[in-house]
């Protein structure tokens, strides 16, 4: 005796068209229309005050590099530096040892700051979205501002010099052969990490914080 | 076997199984296991600091750990499965594949993609999906293969009348899955869909890859081989319907687990939670039909080495879907996520099961396609017990580190604190994975050995002709 359900055509339209549709619906269909007032901002959207200061900082102690591998600091360059190291991320596999995603258990909040929301995720630089899998380094969605640029060329440079038992790994390939001369791949992930969480209040969370408006007012410093 | 179906047997020319296919692709499946280990040990080494080459970008650590979850999906798992499909569904048709060109043409083609991904991720042009990290260009591509595997497979499948073995809902079910997952998975969250949204679709792939292909392949091959074996039909029709069709249901509605307490909407990661209890009771069905079909035929599943890495890698398959139901919790996930507890998991299902798995069938049916019995039975042993506590040891080990990892995270201790706290089971965590590395060493030996046996009776047998 054969049931309907072991019938070529339940297998195949029922199971493996119908089941799958099902799932996509309400997995991805039912996002979407939640969603649907919340356009996909571009790159050059989520440029920000912030974020311009640590492209001029990285200007002005890069001075050379800067030069050669972006040119001008405008609006425009620091748009495209921040895909270059958006790419640079996903290539090097740095979100399968670190997240960005704060979750408000676990005292998360208190590590790394505000819970991310979706609107936050909801841009160029998020598609795909950095949420990751594993930490095996700390959480980076809050990570823009906590540390100087320089310490992130050292740190990517050889990450032992500044933080003795890491095991991240060495990027030496992000420079033209020493960490003062960071190349276009390594000034781009290094403006990528100072974007995140760049468009916070809060930004930067770590404690000797010099105001915004003084840092523009004195940029050299 | 008695299950086959009833079929009258289709005309045709050449022969019902392609058998040097099946072992090219049993070749390529553990090329890329080589590959896999070698990465799995690179990353292996990083994490003790240990790393030899540490400054090398072709060498880069980062890019080897996506070589490795890469290569294990579709080098080893995927050639394996290919290699074995391509045994079982003709043999239970008694009908070829559609086209014998068309067959040689997709391994070629499978071989282009498995490399192509490897080259792409270390040139550095991986994606940001989570295994769909084969660069944009390989992924039309993977497409098109699935679609012509579907249809090499699924012809005959079609075109045989009479009722359809429990293996083949499996295996054409999945054909459907692959596609569409494939499609899904590998252009929406790439051009498409940013931010949550695509996070919840990135989920729903990364599920449906382990779920919808690799699970459905795994267990349409159990119920061919294990009644072959065990000379005696499954226990119950009943309750591989009720398998077939609740994994159907459910498997794919987890996928939003992968991002518990992310900005994904929490009614959706609730129906995710649910579904994924619910994939555990389905589960069930399924291995107590496969304990009932053993039942009875005393120590046959531990003498005969192919039934043993099958049914230990049944109860290991429980195991796992019990830790699911578990760790899916939201009371677990605020301890584990994020911590080596999931890389445990994850272990314990790729390699713990369908690993398992596929060094049965390539137990069972490398002397058949080399026309020699093993070269050793105690190496086929030591391949078995290696690998066994190898796994044992790892998971144990990254399951317990999990759990500190995740309770010195949430106690607020500097970072340092957690990761020097890692370190003692990352170091045992190398030395599991050179014991496992041990077992597939003994396996390449016998092979090799036998291999060359089977070569040496064929010389003998073809200067008998002259
Ligand atoms: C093998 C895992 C691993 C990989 C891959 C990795 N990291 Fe890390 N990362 C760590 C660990 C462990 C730490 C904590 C110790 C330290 O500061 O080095 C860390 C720390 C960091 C920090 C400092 C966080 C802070 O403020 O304390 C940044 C920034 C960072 N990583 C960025 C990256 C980027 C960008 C990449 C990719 C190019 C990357 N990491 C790849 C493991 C990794």
């Amino acid at each position: 005796m054969m049931s309907v359900l072991e019938k070529r055509s339940a297998v195949l339209l029922g199971a493996g068209l119908g089941m799958f549709v099902l799932a996509f619906a309400s997995n991805a269909i039912v996002p979407l229309v939640m969603y649907r007032d919340l356009p996909e901002q571009t790159a050059l959207e989520v440029v920000n005050q912030n974020t311009l200061y640590q492209l001029e900082d990285l200007r002005l102690r890069y001075r050379e590099p800067f030069e050669q591998h972006v040119g001008q600091a405008t609006n425009e360059t620091c748009a495209e530096l921040l895909k270059t190291g958006r790419q640079v991320y996903v290539a090097e596999g740095c979100w399968h040892c670190h997240s960005q995603m704060v979750r408000p258990v676990s005292n998360e909040p208190l590590r790394w700051g505000p819970v991310p929301n979706s609107p936050e995720y909801q841009n160029e630089l998020q598609r795909p979205v950095m949420f990751g899998t594993r930490r095996v380094g700390p959480d980076l969605s809050r990570e823009g501002g906590r540390r100087s640029n320089d310490w992130h060329a050292v740190h990517f440079w050889q990450p032992n010099t500044v933080s003795p038992h890491t095991r991240m790994p060495r990027y030496p390939w992000l420079f033209d052969g020493s960490p003062d001369k960071p190349n276009r791949r390594g000034l781009g992930l290094i403006l990528y990490v100072q974007w995140l969480g760049s468009w916070l209040e809060s930004y930067p969370a770590y404690e000797d914080y010099v105001p915004l408006k003084q840092q523009l007012a004195n940029p050299a410093e | 076997m008695s299950d086959a179906p009833t079929a009258q047997p289709a005309a045709f020319e050449g022969p019902l199984v392609e058998t040097r296919l099946v072992a090219w692709y049993f070749y390529a499946s553990l090329a890329y296991l080589w590959l896999a280990l070698a990465a799995g040990l690179l990353i292996g080494l990083q994490l003790v600091d240990g790393n030899p080459l540490p400054a090398a970008e072709w060498l880069s650590p980062g890019r080897w750990r996506m070589v490795h979850t890469n290569t294990v999906v579709y080098g080893f798992l995927a050639n394996g499965i290919f290699g074995a499909v391509h045994w079982a569904i003709p043999r239970l048709l008694l009908r070829p594949f559609l086209s014998r060109t068309l067959s040689y043409f997709v391994f070629y083609a499978w071989q282009v993609i498995a490399l192509g991904t490897v080259v792409g991720i270390l040139h550095g042009h991986a994606q940001g999906v989570e295994l769909g990290e084969s660069p944009t260009w390989i992924d039309p591509l993977v497409l098109v293969v699935w679609l012509l595997l579907a249809v090499n497979a699924a012809a005959p499948i079609l075109r045989t009348g009479g009722a359809m073995y429990v293996s083949l809902w499996y295996f054409l079910a999945a054909y459907v899955w692959m596609f569409l997952t494939t499609a899904m998975g590998n252009f929406l969250p790439e051009y498409f869909v940013a931010g949550t949204n695509g996070g919840a679709i990135q989920g729903l792939f990364l599920h449906d890859l382990v779920g919808l292909f690799i699970t459905p392949f795994g267990w349409g091959l159990m119920y061919y081989f294990v009644p072959i074996l065990l000379k005696k039909p499954i226990w119950s029709h009943s309750l591989s319907l009720i398998g077939f069709w609740g994994l159907a249901f459910f498997y794919p509605l987890n996928g939003i687990h992968h991002f518990l307490y992310s900005p994904i909407p929490m009614f959706l990661q609730h129906g995710a939670i649910v579904a994924t209890i619910a994939v555990e009771m389905v589960v069930t069905t399924v291995i107590v039909n496969f304990f009932a079909t053993v039942w009875g035929t005393g120590a046959t599943w531990y003498r005969v080495l192919p039934l043993r890495w099958f049914y230990v890698g049944m109860v290991l398959y429980f195991l796992t879907c019990v830790q699911c139901a578990i760790q899916v919790t939201l009371t677990f996930q605020q301890l584990i996520h994020f911590t080596d507890w999931v890389v445990g998991h994850a272990h314990l299902v790729m390699f713990g099961v369908f690993s398992f798995w596929l060094f049965g069938i390539m137990t069972y049916l490398f002397p058949i396609l080399l026309g020699v019995p093993w070269r050793s039975t105690a190496l086929c042993e030591w391949h078995f017990w290696l690998s066994f506590v190898g796994i044992a040891v790892m998971v144990i080990d990254l399951t317990a580190a999990g759990v500190i990892q995740g309770f010195l995270w949430g106690a607020l201790k500097p970072w340092d604190t957690a990761v020097e706290a890692s370190h003692p089971f990352w170091m045992v965590r190398l030395i599991a994975g050179v014991v496992i590395i041990a077992g597939q060493l003994c396996f390449l030996g016998n092979l090799f050995f036998t291999w060359r046996d089977g070569r040496a009776g064929a010389a003998r047998v073809d200067s008998h002709d002259a």
